[in-house]
């Protein structure tokens, strides 16, 4: 049987719904000793801001049942660097290349895109309005709907590229949100981003992290991802790429079946940064036993 | 960087709560430099997650060995792989000692499981400098001196050798330090390596120290590492590809 793996986001074609989530890739070359990228769907960088972001101060991550907490506050290198010494070592792949942006004010979402937009190894955006360990730009941005409607027809306006709004799932009803991004432009929404969480240390009694709180990752937030994509997929029409614990190709499968047009692998790669590639293998698999031909008739499949 | 699957060879416990785990993996133990250090995913199962980091212990031929004591649930199920199963390791990761340089003496200062480096450190620089240990614990239960030369040891408790700290002893011996042409490799607790750092500027002391943080990937892509640069204001180092090993000048500790 041919299967045909590709998925499509809004104008963006894909060879396999297999995406690797930002800030779990940096910009691509560690991560390219393991799997070949040339196999994979897209990769999205780690969040971009204008100028350089240092990060939240040590320590950053701590392991909590089945997920893990990190707190890295959107440490880059900021767009400048990026065109000038990632894109060099990107543009050798032939693999979509997404540009993830995280920003403190809506100007400087709009200055981040118009400039990177210019670059054609850039192939779409990602739009970070929901990183859990920033204020401005992440909690305030990502828990406000007027915002998310202001992000996403500013950036609309500065790129004729596909643009992806990735939501926080610390919100009440995710669907409104991906309801505003859809009417003002976007061509996709990504969900989830990580769920806010703390750990302290019994001991000491202060907190694991320096930051206090930080963003859940990991099979322990699966459930809550695919209930989220499972939202958006019943109320609005807009392709989800899903995101949240996926560990193998049967996790993919059921975010695909609730509701996700394409997935990202995020944690997974700090684990087992080879997986992403015997994902793709493995999906395979699946469609020649269940006689998928097409692996996008897998989204929204649900039977209720 | 290699990701393979090791069969344990044995799994020893050397001293009171302390293992020593034996594995075959001629990839990696050929390349491995002293201070280098491996990322192991303990088990296949979703909890515990993420790998842990251990540095290498000592090589020998296609062995490696990893040192640790049962901190939690992942080192639980390390101490207990039985022979014959495997586990699955990535490295060598990270930069390793600077072995070189015009010194005569190495001196190792180490405190708990700071050892684990320096058997292999050991190992390799034997007959080329020579090598002095200074070995610090809490009480005699905590200092590890396996696989170690010319050791000199300290208890806070005083239940073995010196009564006081690493430092203490390093001050204590001053003269001696000071009569040969030294370079200090350290690996310890951050009480000791804060005091150890004000010891090697006050003397003058060239030293590099090998840091420890909790990390997810080991190989940079997590970023979660982080350690404060004297040097570099405007980012963090990361522990994991920057170091694990760093000149104790050049971060904040």
């Amino acid at each position: 049987m041919n299967i045909d793996l590709s998925v499509k986001i809004g104008s963006l074609t894909l060879r396999n719904p297999i995406m690797l989530a930002s800030g779990t890739v940096g910009y691509g070359n560690e991560i390219s000793e393991f799997t070949d990228l040339n196999k994979l769907g897209a990769i999205v960088t780690k969040s971009l801001s204008l100028k350089p972001r240092k990060g939240n101060p040590p320590q950053r991550i701590t392991e909590t049942p089945a997920g893990m907490l990190n707190a890295i506050g959107l440490a880059n290198v900021g767009v400048e660097v990026f065109l000038k010494e990632k894109i060099p070592f990107l543009k050798k792949f032939d693999v979509p290349l997404v540009c993830n942006i995280a920003a403190s004010t809506i100007e400087e979402y709009v200055e981040c895109t118009r400039t990177l937009t210019r670059e054609e190894t850039i192939k779409a955006f990602e739009i970070n309005i929901s990183c859990p360990n920033v204020r401005e730009g992440g909690l305030i941005f990502g828990n406000d709907l007027n915002a998310v409607a202001k992000i996403t027809d500013k950036v609309r306006s500065a790129t004729d590229k596909p643009i992806i709004i990735k939501l926080s799932p610390n919100v009440s009803y995710i669907a409104t949100f991906a309801k505003a991004a859809k009417e003002n432009g976007a061509d996709a929404v990504s969900a989830i981003n990580t769920l806010v969480g703390t750990a302290f240390n019994i001991i000491t009694r202060k907190p694991k992290l320096q930051n206090v709180t930080g963003g859940l990752s990991g099979p322990a937030i699966k459930p809550v991802a695919i209930a989220k994509v499972l939202e958006i997929s019943r109320e609005v029409d807009i392709p989800i790429i899903g995101i949240g614990g996926i560990m193998d190709w049967k996790d993919v499968i059921e975010f695909m079946i609730a509701g996700s047009s394409a997935v990202q692998i995020g944690t997974l790669n700090f684990i087992d940064p080879s997986a992403p590639g015997k994902i793709v293998k493995d999906l395979e698999g699946y469609c020649e036993k269940m006689s998928v031909e097409k692996i996008s008739s897998l989204t929204a499949s649900y039977i209720l | 960087m290699f990701i393979l699957n090791a069969p344990v060879e044995e799994t020893i416990e050397i001293d009171n709560r302390i293992y020593l785990l034996k594995v075959n993996a001629l990839e990696i133990s050929s390349i491995i430099k002293p201070g280098q250090f491996l990322n192991v995913r303990v088990s296949e199962r979703v909890s515990p997650l993420l790998r842990r980091p251990f540095s290498v212990c000592d090589v020998d031929g296609e062995h490696l060995y990893l040192m640790f004591n049962i901190m939690g649930e992942g080192t639980n199920i390390l101490a207990h792989k039985p022979k014959g199963s495997e586990i699955d390791i990535l490295g060598p990761l990270g930069n390793g000692f600077n072995l070189g340089g015009d010194y005569k003496t190495a001196v190792i200062v180490a405190g708990g499981l700071g050892a684990a480096p320096f058997p292999y450190f050991t190992r390799t620089l034997t007959g080329k400098k020579d090598i002095l240990s200074f070995i610090g614990g809490r009480s005699k239960d905590d200092v590890i001196t396996y696989n170690l030369k010319n050791v000199k040891e300290a208890t806070e408790d005083g239940s073995r050798g010196f009564k006081g700290n690493v430092v203490q002893l390093l001050e204590k011996n001053i003269e001696l330090l000071k009569s040969k042409k030294i370079k200090i490799f350290a690996c310890g607790p951050t009480p000791m390596l804060r005091a150890l750092k004000s010891f090697c500027i006050k003397n003058e002391f060239d030293c590099e120290v090998s840091t420890e943080c909790a990390m997810a990937c080991g190989f940079g892509i997590c970023q979660g590492c982080s350690i404060e640069s004297i040097t570099e204001q405007e980012k963090y180092l990361l522990v994991c590809k920057d170091g694990p090993v760093f000149n104790i000048k050049d971060v904040v500790i």
